[in-house]
């Protein structure tokens, strides 16, 4: 019988069938894994308080969200040096998120279940998010003015959400200034410095340049004057209050509302609330700009720089693929060498994209940026302007390595079209040209348009070329700001991939990042996905249609 | 777009002209697109070829041998101020210094010879300078006189660079590290014979040799805290050695070790670390009975020790721990230069580098690492008295019997590199052994790069053989299935989700090996052993308990579905298989599977280690393979599928004789593919493992890849550095690995394509 069925190949189909299945789930895991800590990054824990005996020690109290439960069976407790009785089967841990890293020096903390005695939510537990130092996790005593009380008790919460209120948009002015206008300031009085350095090396600095560089050096002055003037007035106000707070080890610390971003007590939150919450979380995460080394706020430069360096990618490798396409296809005589041109440009999808990432730093960044610099920006040197990585060279590195996917893509759409509508186009006295441009390419722009996205699905979730050539963990400007030229090519950026990198492997606190990394992998997956499927649609349309063409 | 309309009309008389000045245009238009989209096409396809040419370009001057070209040669500056004892050039080669053994130093431009500046030493009237030396590190431009009254002096050439009128002005200039007074080292008034120098900051040790002993003495500098007082603390000690033979003494830059060298090959090799006791560590004979030492220096960093010799023979020996971790200096290598005796052998200050001229003036650069010789020149027809090399290794002087000095540029910019330093065992300084190392950079000059690429290419293919080990039986069985027995309408869904694996970034995949699943294997290791065990078992038990299901039931249920069936199952020998993991541990070897295989097997564990890439990186390869292959088998023409069943083989039997067997050339390219993308992995290898170079076969070991090293090292690389260069090298490498295996697989797959065409 077991031998008969053995013979058929039956359990070899399905042991067949079992990869696939293996492959599926393992799919599904990674994006489950990917979705469930990325959005629960975002969902408001509870704080818990744990009365904390450990041995020889006296009872402690810890405050903080638990954040993670690990279950170790004990032969490997034992081995990594826990006492563990006889009658214990597992060590059950939890890794608490106690936050005041300004108090206790960490942020995180793993305490045995064993030793805990007693654990409650209480419902005046705050989370005070703070633009320094972390999370606090404690207690609201009261709410200061220039150091003297105006709240506490029960009035103390409603009047800190208002003074954090005035303090957040006082706050949101001073960036304003010192971001927006006295950088624009800065960056005029370095245009001004290179135009004299520029006047003076082409022997045209004379008395009127002077006087007029004098006279523009004066108005810049001026102006930062007066915005000293209204920081000063800014930062005063925004310094006035402060909010006291108890810690788990019952001292009080103050801190000053310049400091913090937001209070909340998530063990009164009812489920809406949280809801709130939760969706105030994420357009903070998509919009905000990073904090603390980037291990938390938002990831809003990440997301910009990825998106200006696909379009501009996209502005580069989309005409430059349909033309090598183009020329492939319908103007290159078909024989042994078109065959070899595309199995080279094949292959060339298949090249590292490290290997482009060397040759964008050798060949874009040293030896055309260096020449761009050498010709056009005697004045900077010897700071590199375009000799140096940069959004315009990760952009062109990138279109270099997207170009075989335009290509392949748009071929195949271009050969998908049958041969009698070039034909009948022909026939009817249009010349090549204008049958391409009227009939042929309108019909293959679908096969572009995926040829296209794929490309961008590709180039956003590339990072290793991108080290090479321009990214970087912290860029203190957006490459498109309100300061002549707007887009400045020659900037480094953010990129969500390389976030992903660096936050979760260079960071000096990878535990506090985790979340972050999570949420960030998160989006980009779903970026990816949402392209991806388009793509996917794009082309299954597009098989149906010429399915019917050719019917 | 106006202009089509004339088209749309049949043309009148009036309209002729016109007509025809508008046909012209249509045709011009026409070859002007033609044009530009032959131009743009090609110059698409010219850029894409550039890649690898300009790889090319940056890797070339790697391989490039070494020049020397003849300057001038001109008279001997001043030579009436007595014979040479030691040339040098300062580093832009501009100005050159001759030292006499009057105590004379005449600096001199370098290209010409005319006098810069002429500068006595100080000597107490009645003495004479019997002996000289450079203190060590030769940079630093430290030298001592031995004079015949006991006392030395020491002093250091400098030469300070100024732009007055943009122009640049180097001025030479002699300063006292210790003061002008000559130092007391023999109190009772003999010659010193030879000296040796190291001259520090806070501290200063000289050796000099006197007609009956080597005396040590050390001087340290100390500050007082409150005063600021500086005094000077002296330590004198005789060494305990037959001084008859010494022809020179050497003390490396830390003051730490002493050699004395005898012209008939015998080396002692002194422990002075302890000032006040120095110890003799070995005694060693350096040359085979009969030969002399003709020259010895110290090799740039000081650990090893160039002994020339009578026989045209340069050897290179440093200082070795060996068993008992005592230090011991061994031979590593040596270089024939010609048959004639060594003249001089001169090191160059910033490199693992030296020239060697010898009696008859033939001279040989050569770098110790690399093993090579860069180069071989006659430099002077005349016996050769003194050389100097520049401090960037671009230039060299020498000084010949016929009292002229010859300048010769040299042009020597990747020493470094040889095959064999590449990609063969090299015996680096202070290493017991022979070894492959891959160590590109430290903080100073001193350091020796170790370029070896054995063991990058090692973990580039030990993380792509567990990532296809993983990929090849998942993605291939994976495709059998899906292509020949899975339901349309699964295949549907099936095909693009595996399609999105694929494009899912590496980035997030490496991130989750590293972050998540490197922990969580280290938690579980016996767990995903059991897993990978358990999992076909239970498939294979789920399978025959289905077939022996009533046929009644199996009837109603549709064929192609089982892998959707499976997927419960999976999950549930999973889940067996952890939960049962740990009692099994505890019953089976009482610790856990990681101590196990530790204390065991001696087998040590790394967190991010090769079986965590090749888990990951198998994910990330499974789709290529996957969607390759399962075209392949799909489009196997249906009428041999047909035909076989027919004849009466069953499905199975149809696959693996058949279908598999016409397909096998697209499944070899599609492992190839896969092997192509694994090799050129980085993100994924650059988050998952820790990034240590090593040669380990252990699954629970790290590893580095060719991709990932670049990524990490390249963006702190000099731009034209040998470093840079080697870095492009592995670029190249691995474009054309990758190239090769990806055009074998394309053509392999063309052939196929035609084949099953005409099938």
């Amino acid at each position: 019988m077991m031998k008969l069925w053995f013979k058929s190949g039956s359990p070899w189909i399905w042991l067949n069938a079992a990869a696939v299945s293996t492959c599926l789930i393992m799919v599904i895991a990674v994006l489950a894994l990917v979705l469930v800590r990325g959005v629960g990054n975002f969902w408001p824990a509870q704080v818990t308080q744990f009365s904390y005996q450990e041995e020889g020690k006296p009872l402690s109290v810890l405050i903080g969200e638990k954040v993670d439960t690990s279950i170790t069976p004990a032969i490997m407790a034992k081995s990594t040096g826990h006492k563990m009785a006889d009658n214990e089967d597992t060590l059950v841990q939890y890794l608490v998120k106690t936050g005041n890293r300004d108090v206790t020096g960490a942020d995180f903390r793993w305490i045995e279940a064993r030793k805990v005695q007693e654990q409650s939510d209480p419902d005046a537990m705050i989370v005070i998010v703070r633009r320094e130092w972390g999370n606090f996790y404690g207690q609201l005593l009261a709410v200061q003015e220039n150091g003297k009380t105006v709240a506490t008790g029960d009035q103390a919460m409603p009047e800190l959400q208002n003074r954090i209120a005035a303090a957040s948009s006082v706050f949101k002015k001073i960036t304003q200034i010192e971001k927006k206008e006295i950088g624009a300031i800065n960056y005029g009085l370095e245009r001004l410095r290179l135009k004299q350095k520029k006047l003076q090396l082409e022997n045209r600095w004379d008395s009127e340049a002077e006087k007029q560089f004098a006279a523009d050096k004066a108005d810049y002055d001026a102006q930062y004057q007066s915005h000293q003037a209204e920081l000063a007035a800014l930062y005063k106000e925004i310094r006035r209050d402060s909010l006291v707070a108890k810690t788990e080890s019952g001292a009080e610390i103050k801190i000053p509302l310049a400091k913090v971003v937001q209070v909340y007590q998530p063990n009164t939150m009812n489920f809406f609330g949280k809801m709130g919450f939760f969706y105030h979380k994420v357009l903070e995460f998509l919009t905000d700009e990073p904090r603390e080394a980037n291990t938390e706020g938002g990831i809003f430069p990440a997301i910009f720089g990825t998106v200006m360096m696909v379009i501009i990618m996209s502005i580069i490798v989309t005409p430059f693929g349909v033309i090598a396409a183009v020329y492939l296809r319908e103007y290159a005589k078909q024989g042994f060498t078109t065959q070899l041109i595309r199995i080279a440009v094949n292959n060339l999808a298949g090249v590292p994209s490290i290997v482009y990432g060397v040759f964008g730093l050798g060949f874009f960044v040293y030896i055309l940026g260096g020449n761009i610099d050498a010709l056009f920006f005697p004045e900077a040197s010897p700071a590199p302007v375009y000799g140096t990585p940069g959004l315009l060279w990760a952009s062109l590195t990138l279109a270099l390595l997207t170009l075989p996917v335009v290509i392949v893509s748009t071929e195949e759409g271009l050969a998908r079209i049958p041969k009698s509508i070039r034909e009948g186009s022909l026939a009817l006295g249009a010349t090549k040209v204008e049958t391409l441009w009227r009939t042929v390419l309108p019909m293959a722009s679908p096969a572009m348009m995926t040829g296209l996205i794929l490309a961008v699905a590709r180039a956003a979730g590339e990072v290793a070329p991108l080290m090479l050539v321009g990214v970087v963990k912290l860029a203190p400007t957006l490459p498109l700001d309100g300061n002549f030229p707007f887009l400045h090519l020659d900037r480094k950026f953010m990129h969500l991939g390389f976030h992903i990198y660096d936050v979760g492997f260079q960071s000096p606190n990878v535990e506090a990042a985790r979340p972050l990394v999570y949420a960030t992998a998160l989006l980009l997956v779903l970026v990816i996905i949402v392209l991806n499927l388009t793509a996917i649609i794009i082309r299954n349309r597009l098989r149906e249609k010429y399915r019917a063409l050719e019917g | 777009m106006s202009d089509t309309h004339p088209l749309n009309k049949p043309p009148s008389v009036m309209e002729k002209s016109a007509n025809s000045y508008y046909q012209r245009w249509r045709l011009v238009k026409d070859s002007l697109a033609r044009f530009g989209v032959i131009a743009g096409g090609l110059s698409v396809i010219v850029a894409l070829v550039l890649i690898f040419f300009y790889l090319l370009y940056v890797v070339i001057p790697l391989f490039k041998p070494a020049t020397a070209e003849a300057g001038n040669h001109y008279a001997l500056p001043e030579a009436a101020l007595g014979k040479t004892v030691l040339l040098d050039v300062e580093e832009q080669n501009e100005v050159a210094a001759r030292f006499t053994d009057t105590g004379q130093v005449i600096f001199f431009e370098a290209a010409t010879g005319k006098p810069v500046l002429t500068e006595s030493i100080k000597i107490p009237a009645g003495t004479k300078v019997v002996s000289f030396a450079q203190g060590s590190p030769i940079s630093e431009g430290a030298v001592i006189y031995g004079l015949s009254n006991g006392q030395a002096v020491v002093v250091k050439h400098q030469y300070q660079i100024t732009y007055p009128n943009n122009k640049r002005l180097i001025t030479p200039s002699l300063k006292y590290p210790l003061g002008e007074a000559p130092i007391v080292i023999d109190d009772k008034g003999t010659a010193l014979e030879i000296c040796a120098v190291k001259v520090g900051d806070k501290s200063t040790t000289i050796v000099a040799k006197t007609a009956d002993k080597v005396r040590l003495l050390h001087i340290e500098k100390q500050q007082n805290l409150f005063t600021d007082e500086v005094t000077l603390e002296r330590t004198v000690v005789d060494l305990n050695v037959a001084v008859a033979t010494v022809t020179n003494m050497l003390i490396d830059k830390e003051e730490r070790n002493l050699y004395l060298v005898s012209d008939d090959g015998h080396l002692s090799f002194f422990d002075i670390s302890d000032k006040t006791l120095p110890v003799i560590r070995q005694n060693v004979n350096m040359v085979t009975a009969g030969e002399k030492i003709t020259a010895s220096t110290f090799l740039n960093g000081d650990s090893s020790l160039l002994i020339g010799d009578s026989t045209g023979l340069v050897s290179q020996w440093t200082m070795v721990r060996d068993e008992l971790k005592r230090p011991a200096i061994q031979k590593i290598r040596a270089f024939k230069v010609s048959e004639k005796a060594i003249a001089a052998i001169n090191p160059e200050p910033r490199r693992k580098g030296f020239a060697a001229i010898d009696a008859d003036g033939m001279m040989g650069v050569y770098h110790t690492t690399s093993e090579r010789e860069v180069l071989r020149e006659q430099v002077t027809k005349a016996l050769p008295i003194a050389a100097a090399l520049s401090p960037r290794a671009n230039a060299l002087l020498v000084e010949a019997s016929d009292k002229n000095i010859y300048f010769w540029k040299l042009d020597n910019k990747h020493p470094e590199v040889s095959v064999k330093s590449l990609w063969q065992e090299v015996w680096y300084e202070g290493y017991p052994k022979p070894d492959y190392i891959w160590q590109s950079s430290a903080s100073n000059n001193d350091f020796e790069p170790k370029y070896s690429l054995t063991p990058l290419v090692f973990g580039t293919l030990k993380a792509a053989f567990y990532a296809m080990l993983v990929a090849i039986p998942l993605a291939l069985m994976g495709a059998i299935y899906s292509a020949y027995f899975m339901t349309p309408i699964m295949r549907q869904y099936v095909k693009p989700t595996v399609e999105l694996m694929g494009a899912l970034p590496t980035v997030i995949l490496g991130f989750l090996a590293g972050l998540w699943l490197a922990p969580t294997l280290e938690e579980n290791l016996a767990g995903f052993f059991l897993m990978f065990m358990l999992l076909p078992v239970g498939v294979m038990v789920f399978a025959y308990a289905w077939h022996n299901l009533p046929a009644r039931i199996l009837e109603k249920i549709p064929e192609g579905w089982e892998a959707a069936i499976l997927i419960p199952v999976i999950l549930l020998t999973g889940w067996f298989a952890f939960a049962i993991s740990v009692p099994l541990e505890t019953a089976l070897l009482g610790e856990t599977l990681r101590d196990w295989f530790k204390n065991e097997w001696g087998i040590g564990y790394d967190q991010r280690n090769s079986l965590v890439v090749g888990m990951a990186m198998g994910f990330a390869v499974i789709p290529t393979i996957f969607s390759i292959a399962e075209d392949a088998i799909f489009s196997v023409p249906k009428h041999l599928t047909v035909g076989s069943l027919a004849l009466g083989a069953t499905t199975w039997q149809t696959m693996t004789r058949v279908v598999l067997l016409t397909a096998s050339p697209g499944i070899f390219s599609a492992v190839m593919i896969g092997l192509g993308r694994a090799v050129g992995e980085t993100m994924i290898v650059l988050m998952a493992t820790g990034n240590t170079p090593v040669m380990d076969l252990s699954v629970f070991q790290g590893l580095r890849t060719l991709a990932a090293n670049i990524a990490v090292e390249m963006p702190e690389s000099q731009v034209d550095s040998t470093h840079y260069r080697v870095l492009f090298l592995a670029a190249l490498v691995l474009f054309l690995f990758t190239f090769v295996f990806n055009t074998l697989a394309e053509i392999i797959r063309q052939r196929l394509r035609e084949k099953y065409s005409s099938l």
